[in-house]
């Protein structure tokens, strides 16, 4: 851990509200007999906590703890071996976005994919798939469709604008919420509290996570990105231990309403109906994932090219994704760490994607 | 992914809009926000607006993303 803080980006006024929550945090935390395991969801939070060493400015019982929340690292091989059958037919341009290019699969990434000469175009946005189905009329345009609750309203709202008919999309969306579920439940993992991600939450609110604290006594507070905001979060969900009560919290206010975006929810609820979906390196979730209702299969490309793959879904031999993903382990306690697997030649898909817990603290460790 | 980053509506046209991100000027779809108006602030995800700021707010966020570019972490093209 490093213990130099190096802080020049924040102002004066941030530093020293950075300084009194931290502090105030100590004093709490000697107050709870219990040590703490907080779990975050979010790649873009990972960032910030390993980017600014706030692991090494807590007190030692408090633990933060990187869960499934980069959905690159959890979209299934199978949905990427199909993505690869599609960019090998001629007539088909697959779309995508940049994080998912290096990803192994069960047999190419689409990368290596493209360097044999596949028609794979990197796109920031849906809206460019569809453009380039526009211009290319004479040819498929296949759009990856991954992400969280934050992306999905995306391709929601272009579906409902009647996109050409040479469009289509993998839909492979993940649901947040039903993910909790699953992390409360681990055995021996024991978590105590939840930051939860603020831009999923802008599109979804607070209110779907309400029924988890109840349940299981597990407060949870919806965060943003900076580092303040992330401190703010952690003391609320230990203040809330300390407390003991249980509710969702929302220190992310700036952005995030309690019903979320209507707007966007209504788009969601037009294109698509909940399905249990298949995490890479955590199995089947009941009700996780997004399907294409009925008015809108022709717009389902494994429907529309009839593609079966049938590939394991494990992860690659010696890679421990599967452990990292639950906050099990964390990256370092990988053997294949910054050894045979680096951002330059990565072996798990935690080491490829931009929030990939174990990029991100690859590229914020001790050297 | 999940990254949003803050821009100002300059103009507005159906479900697009003309928004500034610290002096890059972009096309966005703003179709998920219906009531969005010109001057305000949005953050906006893969292209799309997906809810409205304030103005000091979309100022801190702004510097949070500025950061991320210089840490190589993201490319500005890959999410305005
Ligand atoms: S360091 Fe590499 S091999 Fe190990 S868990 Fe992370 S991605 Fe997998």
């Amino acid at each position: 851990m490093r213990m130099e803080i190096n802080w020049d980006h924040l102002s004066v006024e941030d530093l020293s509200l950075s300084k009194e929550i931290i502090a105030k945090i100590h004093k709490i935390m000697l107050k709870i007999p219990n040590p703490i395991a907080i779990m975050h969801v979010c790649g873009t939070h990972e960032y910030t906590i390993a980017k600014n060493g706030i692991r090494s400015l807590l007190p030692k019982n408090l633990r933060v703890i990187s869960g499934p929340g980069c959905p690159v690292c959890v979209c299934p091989a199978t949905d990427i071996d199909i993505a690869v059958e599609l960019a090998k037919r001629e007539d088909v341009i697959l779309t995508t976005f940049g994080d998912m290019m290096r990803v192994p699969s069960t047999t190419y990434s689409l990368l290596e994919l493209k360097a044999r000469g596949a028609q794979i175009e990197v796109v920031y946005s849906p809206h460019d798939a569809i453009e380039l189905a526009k211009n290319n009329p004479d040819k498929e345009v296949v759009f990856f469709a991954i992400g969280f609750e934050t992306t999905a309203p995306l391709i929601a709202f272009e579906l409902t604008m009647n996109p050409p008919s040479n469009f289509s999309i993998i839909c492979a969306y993940k649901l947040v919420p039903p993910a909790m579920d699953v992390l409360l439940k681990i055995p021996h993992l024991e978590i105590n509290g939840f930051i939860l991600p603020g831009h999923v939450c802008a599109i979804i609110g607070a209110k779907p996570f309400e029924e988890y604290p109840k349940r299981y006594k597990s407060p949870m507070v919806v965060s943003g990105f900076e580092v303040n905001d992330m401190l703010i979060s952690i003391y609320q969900i230990i203040l809330q231990l300390y407390n003991k009560t249980a509710t969702v919290g929302n220190s992310y206010t700036r952005v995030v309403q309690y019903e979320g975006n209507l707007q966007a929810q209504s788009y969601l609820e037009k294109a698509f109906e909940v399905t249990d979906s298949f995490w890479r390196g955590i199995g089947e979730i009941p009700n996780s994932g997004y399907q294409l209702r009925e008015k809108y299969h022709k717009y389902d490309a494994v429907k529309k090219f009839d593609v079966h793959v049938d590939s394991d879904p494990k992860m690659p031999l010696g890679c421990s994704c599967s452990d990292v993903l639950i906050g099990k382990i964390t990256p370092d306690k990988c053997a294949l760490f910054g050894k045979t697997c680096t951002p330059q030649h990565p072996i798990g898909p935690c080491m490829v994607s931009h929030e990939g817990a174990c990029k991100v603290n690859y590229m914020f460790r001790d050297i | 992914m999940c990254l949003a980053i803050p821009g100002k509506i300059l103009s507005l046209e159906e479900h697009f809009a003309m928004a500034d991100f610290a002096g890059t000027q972009k096309k966005i779809v703003v179709a998920l926000l219906p009531k969005i108006q010109i001057g305000e602030y949005v953050i906006v995800h893969a292209g799309y607006a997906i809810e409205k700021i304030s103005h000091e707010a979309a100022q801190d966020s702004l510097t949070a993303w500025k950061e991320m570019i210089s840490e190589g972490l993201v490319a500005k093209e890959d999410y305005v």
